[in-house]
């Protein structure tokens, strides 16, 4: 079959993929700088071709409870948002997460924090990889650096998902979404029947059967000795995802003298300012943390340990630099390159902030 | 080859469309292409800007501190944009509205005035076109048999009998580059 190559909208490209990979229901509120997911849902009328559902819930708290139903029935269900609605979202989020099912949740970050501006950022690192909702969870954060990755990280993201039976984020940006790249469709991947659902969901509440008991999706446990089982079990799979999951990039790291980590868009803007810097004959490589979490710290430790110094370059105060310090323990020089409230660095402000901090002569 | 290019003026100019087409044109040479909006308020206080990158290789960064080509279609992206031409690379502007012109001499300076044939076309509507046939004289970074392969593939079949017109405006965008 003819490969289906389109040009689209990250966000456009999400909500193809949906359907796509066989989605049964997406429920959403619209935000900037995301609403082109719900709006191309709303012009492609799925629910016309596949049979999936595509609904505008009240609020984000609707939506993620919404989500929370149909993941417990073994859906293939997704929403999307952007951090001020994935703040409403935590909740469920952490009650998803407790009663282990599989949901894929995309953020689309802005400038925060509160209502912030609708220009694009990465603070919501702290969020998506350590909680936001109460309790000791995670789920696997997947952070898309091109229009390809944002529909491809869509299937990749449910695979994980219901392979773990955990929640799966897609941690994009407002460049990420907005930008228009040349985007390879997948072929059409049916939506599971009824039978299949059972098959591959034994846990999933969708009416009882003769031959099994009922099946209760709950993450409330008032005995607590039965709650720490629970919780070593949430453990012992966080500790499976970390040990099979890591994904990341590298560029230029074969012959580097330093480092640059850094995640998303960002990413690809500081490649520009490595290519910049090596016509000037300084070697600078990248690592590219494509699952945020679980976080590539031997990766990072690894090519940290062979350079001069490491610059983070992210989209906030300082987030990701936690991880990467705890992964290079002290052993090289690790600074921090951040713009603020949603404002994007170009690529010699990159290499600025890395003669400065890093760089010596 | 790689072209990066910013095109910047008024919302309404079809700034934005312009470089839809540009980048869908790229595609239909099965080139790499990124089209990355201002999405945010200065998209909504008048002027936008768009940038496009046509590249045989793969992309790196979406945002660009110096490129190839840049269209200014009003003053204030003059004004923000003509500093950031590469050296010898190309500066295209419509001194419709223009107060000062631009003053730079290491680049290439095009004064294409798109408004005045807009106007003598009766087609207000095919200003961008007119510029974008003038791009295409200076610097044919797609053919023009790609541009309208890109429109048609882009546009809806209610809208293909305006792509004779979109040709024509093309046409007059190259001519009007001595």
């Amino acid at each position: 079959m003819e490969k289906e190559i389109r040009l689209m909208k990250g966000n456009e490209a999400l909500a193809m993929a949906a359907i796509r990979y066989g989605a049964d229901a997406y429920f959403g509120y619209p935000i900037t700088p995301q609403s082109e997911v719900l709006e191309t849902l709303m012009a492609e009328q799925p629910w016309e071709t596949t049979g999936m559902v595509v609904l505008q819930a009240e609020s984000e708290v609707s939506s993620i409870n919404m989500v929370y139903g149909a993941a417990a029935a073994g859906k293939v269900v997704l929403t999307s948002s952007s951090s001020p609605g994935i703040s409403l979202m935590c909740e469920g989020l952490s009650y998803i997460a407790a009663s282990e099912l599989p949901a894929l949740v995309i953020n689309v970050m802005r400038g925060g924090p509160g209502l912030g501006t609708i220009q694009p950022s990465q603070a919501d690192y702290f969020q998506a990889t350590k909680g936001g909702g109460h309790g000791d969870y995670h789920f696997i954060v997947l952070a898309p650096s091109s229009v390809q990755e944002m529909c491809d990280f869509v299937g990749l993201g449910w695979d994980l998902a219901f392979k773990y039976r955990t929640p799966a984020m897609i941690l994009a940006d407002g460049v990420v979404g907005q930008m228009m790249e040349k985007v390879v469709l997948p072929p059409q991947r049916p939506r599971h029947t009824d039978e299949e659902v059972r098959q591959r969901c034994p846990w999933a509440a969708m009416g009882r059967t003769p031959d099994r008991g009922r099946n209760v999706v709950t993450s409330l446990e008032l005995d607590s000795a039965k709650m720490e089982v629970n919780n070593e079990r949430f453990q012992a799979t966080y500790r499976q995802i970390e040990a099979n999951e890591v994904r990341f990039e590298t560029y230029g790291t074969e012959d580097c003298d330093y480092l640059i980590v850094a995640f998303g868009s960002i990413a690809r803007i500081s490649q520009k300012a490595v290519e910049l810097a090596r016509k000037e004959g300084i070697k600078i490589g990248i690592i590219r943390p494509i699952t945020l979490w679980p976080f590539p710290h031997d990766e990072v430790k690894r090519l940290a340990s062979k350079s001069k110094g490491v610059l983070v370059v992210e989209l906030n105060a300082g987030q990701m630099i936690e991880d990467v310090r705890l992964a290079v323990n002290g052993t090289v020089k690790v600074e921090h390159y951040g713009r603020l409230g949603g404002i994007v660095p170009t690529p010699d402000e990159i290499l600025d902030a890395f003669k400065e901090k890093i760089y010596q002569k | 080859m790689k072209k990066e290019i910013i095109i910047a003026g008024f919302g309404g100019q079809g700034v934005l469309s312009m470089g839809k087409i540009l980048a869908y044109s790229g595609l239909m040479e099965d080139k790499e292409v990124t089209w990355m909006p201002a999405y945010g308020p200065e998209q909504r206080g008048g002027t936008a800007n768009v940038t496009v990158i046509i590249s045989e290789e793969k992309i790196s960064s979406p945002i660009l501190n110096a490129y190839d080509v840049v269209i200014a279609l009003n003053q204030q992206s003059l004004d923000k944009f003509e500093c950031k031409v590469k050296p010898g690379g190309i500066l295209i502007y419509d001194n419709y509205g223009i107060h000062h012109a631009p003053t730079r001499t290491d680049i290439n300076v095009y004064n294409v005035a798109a408004m005045d044939a807009s106007l003598e076309m009766q087609n207000s509507k095919s200003y961008n076109m007119i510029i974008l046939g003038a791009l295409l004289k200076v610097c044919p970074v797609v053919t023009l048999e790609s541009v309208l392969l890109g429109l048609k593939k882009s546009l809806p079949e209610r809208h293909h009998h305006l792509i004779p017109m979109n040709e024509q405006a093309i046409l007059k965008g190259m001519e009007l580059i001595k």
